[in-house]
């Protein structure tokens, strides 16, 4: 495909993520920028820590959740590690999703909070979908020699 | 969104409190019951007690009338009787009379009318007696010569000739109320010979049944007395008496008539009623005296006896209140009294106690609505607080992208419009900043710092910020600071500059024209002009005279004018030398004035200018912006180092705050040689350099002169350019040349005033600038045009404001120092990267995205960075001695979180110093010490995802050296490594 091509869909990518849907913020940027000669993979490597961690931290939350005796400070406790991470990563919504669960879990609405459970399973579903797609874009970018456009 | 919760909690609160009031409206009901309840109980307590009150207070009169009544009766039974004695006896002696007078004398020495007469004249003697009466006993026997003795024959009581009978008794001698009894035979009525018999027999007084008297028709007793012939011994037999018998003695009482006339004379006559019965036959009780039938008051009587001396009659007295004793009225006023003072406590108990409750009530409503006021103050700062940080998060990101957005290429315009957004948002990020300042002010959560700073470079600084607007506005923008206030002081130099920077920032907003003029003195010298002159513009006589503040027009606070400033600088002058010895002096008062001649402050809102969010009128944030907030900020932070603040303003000329600070003076001299960045950076290669300064204004000489001052330039000041022309010139003649001034400064106006010489001089000076000996000649100016205006005449042009290190630079340039070295120049701004490159940081963090965002970021300003992913991960790393130069710790974390970790380390530390103590005091080389001090306190930095100001201040209390924000925020995390990297100089560059 050709370089151009692509670098464009990337920038309408990206800039859908930022503007249009608010996946991304301002510290995803901060994260490309840290990328270098050093590190060129910096980002992609991050992210994937991120997915990982991110994965864990659901499934410990729905476990927590399940039990008959719920634990809220250990479910706050669980969320704020997932805000604390997407914050570091710019997933915005993410992170927004996960402060409405801390305000639930400090309610101690049950419920409310298996409602955030699945919206947040749900963002961060799309979260991935999305950083995956750009990532294969960047790749292919890459390998047909092209370079990453500025934003 | 915090807003909507709030108003949700506190209208819950609401329901709350009207739930808590439904729920008390039975309770208030059944109290009401129990109030009435109580109050008809007390009611009938109250009516009893009035009964028993009243019953008692009867009863005592009732035995008070019975007693009187009883004395009473007792009173007259006994007057009676003895009355009654009184004429029975005289009676007997009358017996007697007649048995000495009529039987024992012979011929007798009685007739009829001596007895009538007698008795008529002894009448008083015997007041119950109508009158008394003699018969004589006669028998059958001896009547006719009796009758024929008397001339008349014996007669029955209804006045017949008396029958023939064994014996008669007919009446000789009679009293004249009784005459009508002569000759009548006594023995003829039948109760009269009953009486006559038994007289005789028992030879005492006999009382007849009461009976109607035959004249009177009242009721009467005849009483009967026998006369005998010789004295009869006392235990004589009844026929002896009988054989002695002469005659009788008889009396009517008048029972009636004489008992009424008895009572009469008695008090209390009126109120009772007396019966005297006759009650020899019980059963029948005849009465004598009194009405029949029982009128009066029965309910109360007495009874008393009478002893009329007839031993066969038994006679009593009945009394009887006529009416009804009277109830006193106090039976009635003294229960109803009591009664009522009884109620009247009650109702003041009642009251009382229902106002304790109202007022308990109230107190706890007051409790609970001051409850909620302070929880809302509460919320309300943490609103505050949680809403800046949450708009300055997004706002970094706006800031962050136009950064980069500046780095792109851009055409002119857009790059403006970038420009233009950056600044804008920056001045948002300044605002909220101030928001924040406020609240943590509120909140007391705002602490001043005490670190060694550098005053003059402070000021140099704020001014630099302001240079441009000022230059653009034509303004003078100066700072003069007293040679007497020490140069590194201790104190918060934050606070102080953004004290300095608002005031200063006012200024310029406010000020068309003029200057703008900062002073620090030390309070005690400038006290004493102060008070001195606090009047002397008051009275409006200034307009003649000439204005010589620093721009020449006229300011609000005449304190800056020349005359007050040269007694500053002669106090200074006078004080530099006696300083020395008052260097213990630990506190130093600062008087800083920031003057200017702008708009002012209209007089009506001078009293609530320092009110937050307040501007002197609504138009001012119209035509010049701003909140308002920044004076109450200030006003704070000024109340917050110990000092105060203050103004003086008229509008439209201009307006002079002035604030005292409290600051210590730092006594780590010790340290001066390290450079460290509290001491000036200033070239030093100008030393005992020498310029002439030509300025009409010595205010603004003296401010000239302080700058070149501080870089050891000597100068000489010449107030016109005829002046300045000998000074270069003299010096020149006097062959001084090592020590001849090589530089001119002129100022602007100076130069525009200048007569032809001046101008011809430094026309012929540039032209020739190849002659060694022409001085170089700078400009002062204010505006750009000044710089256009003077480049043809001049070597070069100093733009105001004037600091010390742009002045520096332009000597350099002026006299072409090839010899300057960079070091010497102050490198402003330092980069994040010069702070950080090198310096071996560990990050510590359990979330590993974060630890390599963070590790990342912090490599790219060129550290060198190792991680740990728990808090004993960190402690083991950072057992003494160490490489690290600093340590970012994220607070929360399983099992040992940041503070706790930090509270370790910092245990470490105190440990491992304790030892270094011992050590270098045990070793006999007391200066040698196994590792430099610096190295044992490691700089540690929160990483909080939640700026909430109670985790800075829990932050500071375990030992961190202060926070930044997850995710980095360049500015930040300037900032927090500025502080403590920058204390310490790169050892190995």
């Amino acid at each position: 495909m050709d370089v151009r091509l692509l670098q464009r869909q990337w920038v309408d990518h990206i800039s859908a993520l930022f503007f249009r849907e608010g996946f991304l913020d301002a510290q995803f940027t901060q994260l490309q920028q840290l990328q270098d000669a050093s590190t060129p993979d910096f980002v992609v490597e991050v992210v994937t820590l991120y997915f990982e961690d991110a994965d864990r931290l659901l499934n410990n939350l729905w476990n927590t959740l399940s039990q008959p005796v719920v634990d809220f400070k250990k479910v706050d406790a669980q969320v704020h590690q997932l805000k604390g991470s997407s914050a570091s990563i710019g997933a915005q919504r993410v992170k927004n999703t996960c402060v409405c669960f801390i305000n639930c879990c400090e309610e101690g609405d049950l419920e409310a909070c298996f409602g955030c459970l699945h919206r947040l399973k749900l963002e961060f579903t799309q979260w991935k979908s999305k950083l995956e797609a750009l990532f294969r874009i960047e790749q292919q970018i890459v390998a047909a020699g092209g370079s990453l456009p500025m934003i | 969104m915090r807003i909507f919760w709030g108003v949700g909690k506190y209208s819950e609160g609401m329901v709350n409190v009207c739930r808590a009031m439904r729920s008390e409206i039975p309770s208030a009901g059944r109290r009401w019951w129990q109030t009435w309840t109580a109050w008809t109980l007390w009611i009938l307590l109250m009516l009893v007690v009035w009964t028993v009150i009243h019953c008692y207070n009867v009863a005592s009169t009732m035995k008070t009338a019975e007693e009187a009544l009883v004395s009473m009766c007792d009173e007259r039974a006994r007057m009676l009787q003895d009355q009654f004695a009184v004429s029975v006896n005289h009676v007997h002696a009358l017996a007697i009379l007649i048995s000495t007078f009529h039987y024992q004398k012979n011929p007798s020495a009685m007739d009829q009318e001596t007895f009538a007469f007698y008795t008529g004249m002894t009448a008083f003697e015997r007041p119950l007696l109508n009158g008394v009466a003699y018969a004589q006993r006669v028998l059958h026997s001896e009547r006719e010569k009796f009758e024929s003795q008397q001339g008349w024959t014996i007669k029955t009581m209804k006045q017949e000739p008396s029958p023939v009978q064994d014996e008669y008794a007919p009446v000789i001698f009679s009293q004249e109320t009784v005459f009508y009894l002569e000759a009548l035979d006594m023995m003829s009525g039948e109760e009269d010979r009953e009486n006559i018999l038994m007289a005789r027999a028992t030879g005492k007084s006999v009382l007849t049944n009461p009976f109607r008297l035959l004249e009177s028709n009242h009721l009467g007793v005849v009483l009967t007395f026998p006369v005998y012939r010789t004295g009869l011994p006392q235990d004589a037999t009844v026929k002896e008496r009988v054989e002695a018998t002469a005659g009788y003695l008889g009396g009517a009482f008048d029972v009636e008539s004489l008992v009424e006339n008895l009572l009469r004379k008695l008090a209390g006559n009126q109120d009772i009623v007396v019966n005297v019965h006759d009650v020899t036959n019980i059963s029948d009780p005849l009465t004598m005296y009194g009405p029949s039938n029982s009128e009066g008051y029965t309910a109360l009587s007495r009874v008393s006896m009478l002893d009329f001396g007839d031993q066969f009659r038994k006679h009593q007295m009945v009394c009887r209140y006529s009416q009804k004793p009277l109830i006193p009225w106090s039976a009635i006023t003294s229960p109803t009294g009591l009664v009522v003072i009884l109620m009247l406590v009650a109702y003041i108990l009642y009251a009382a106690q229902k106002r304790y409750v109202m007022v308990m009530e109230d107190c706890r409503k007051m409790e609970e609505l001051k409850f909620q006021a302070e929880a809302a103050d509460i919320a309300k700062t943490q609103f505050l607080a949680t809403v800046s940080h949450e708009i300055r998060t997004p706002m970094n990101g706006v800031l962050g992208m136009l950064d980069m957005l500046l780095d792109t290429d851009l055409n002119s315009s857009q790059k403006d419009y970038a420009q233009t957004a950056q600044v804008c948002g920056k001045a948002l990020i300044a605002l909220i900043n101030e928001v924040l300042d406020r609240a943590k002010i509120e909140a007391g959560m705002l602490e001043i710092e005490a670190v060694p700073f550098n005053l003059r470079s402070i000021l140099d600084n704020v001014l630099s910020l302001f240079s441009a607007i000022s230059r653009e506005k034509g303004i003078e923008l100066a700072v003069f600071v007293s040679d007497n206030v020490p140069e590194v002081l201790t104190g918060d130099p934050g606070r102080f500059r953004q004290i300095i920077t608002n005031l200063v920032g006012n200024s310029v907003k406010f000020t068309e024209r003029g200057h703008i003029l900062v002073q620090v003195h030390l309070a005690k010298h400038s006290n004493i002009p102060t008070e001195g002159n606090a009047c002397s513009r008051l009275n409006g006589l200034d307009t003649g005279k000439k204005i010589s503040t620093l721009s020449g027009f006229e300011a609000a606070d005449d304190r800056n004018s020349w005359e007050n400033f040269k007694m500053l600088l002669s106090n200074d002058a006078s004080q530099v030398n006696g300083f020395s010895s008052e260097k213990d002096l630990k506190n130093v008062t600062l008087i800083v004035s920031v003057e200017d001649t702008g708009i002012g402050i209209p007089f009506n809102a001078q009293d609530r200018v320092f009110t937050p969010f307040m501007q002197a009128d609504s138009s001012t944030s119209r035509n010049y912006g701003g909140t308002g907030i920044g004076l109450s900020i200030s006003k704070c932070l000024v109340e917050l180092m110990g000092g105060k603040i203050n103004f003086k303003s008229k509008p439209n000329v201009g307006s002079t705050f002035t604030f005292t600070a409290v600051l210590e003076q730092c006594t780590e001299r010790s340290g001066r040689d390290s450079e460290g960045p509290p001491f000036e950076n200033v070239p030093t290669c100008f030393k005992r350099m020498k310029v002439v300064l030509l300025d009409e204004r010595p205010v603004r000489s003296a401010v000239t002169n302080y700058h070149l001052h501080r870089l050891g330039i000597n100068v000489e000041f010449a107030q016109n350019s005829k002046m300045a022309l000998n000074m270069l010139s003299q010096k020149n003649g006097c062959l001084r040349i090592g020590t001849m001034p090589k530089i001119l400064l002129i100022e602007m106006d100076c130069l525009s005033n200048a007569d032809v010489c001046l101008q011809k001089q430094l026309l012929e000076w540039k032209q020739n600038d190849h002659i060694l000996d022409a001085p170089k000649v700078i400009l002062l100016g204010t505006s750009e045009s000044d710089k256009a205006k003077g480049e043809s005449l001049v070597d070069i042009v100093i733009m105001k404001p004037l600091r010390a290190s742009s002045v520096a630079v332009c000597l350099q340039q002026a006299l072409e120092m090839e010899n300057r070295s960079r070091k010497e120049l102050p490198n402003r701004p330092v980069f994040l990267g010069n702070l950080l490159s090198g310096k071996n940081i560990l990050v510590v963090d359990d979330n590993k995205v974060n630890l390599r965002v963070a590790a990342a970021t912090l490599k790219k300003y060129g550290a060198k960075v190792e991680c740990a992913e728990s808090g004993k991960d960190a402690l083991s790393l950072l057992k003494l001695p160490h490489k690290f130069d600093a340590c970012f710790m994220d607070v929360q974390m399983p099992e040992m979180d940041g503070f706790e970790a930090t509270r370790q380390i910092r245990m470490m530390e105190n440990e491992s110093r304790a030892q270094a103590r011992i050590k270098a005091a045990s070793s006999p080389n007391g200066f040698h010490r196994e590792e430099p001090p610096h190295e044992q306190h490691l700089p540690i930095l929160a990483m909080t995802a939640d700026v909430i100001l109670a985790t800075y201040e829990e932050c500071l209390k375990c030992g961190m050296n202060g926070y930044v924000s997850k995710p980095f925020d360049n500015e930040q995390l300037y900032q927090a490594v500025a502080r403590f990297v920058a204390s310490k100089p790169i050892a190995s560059s």
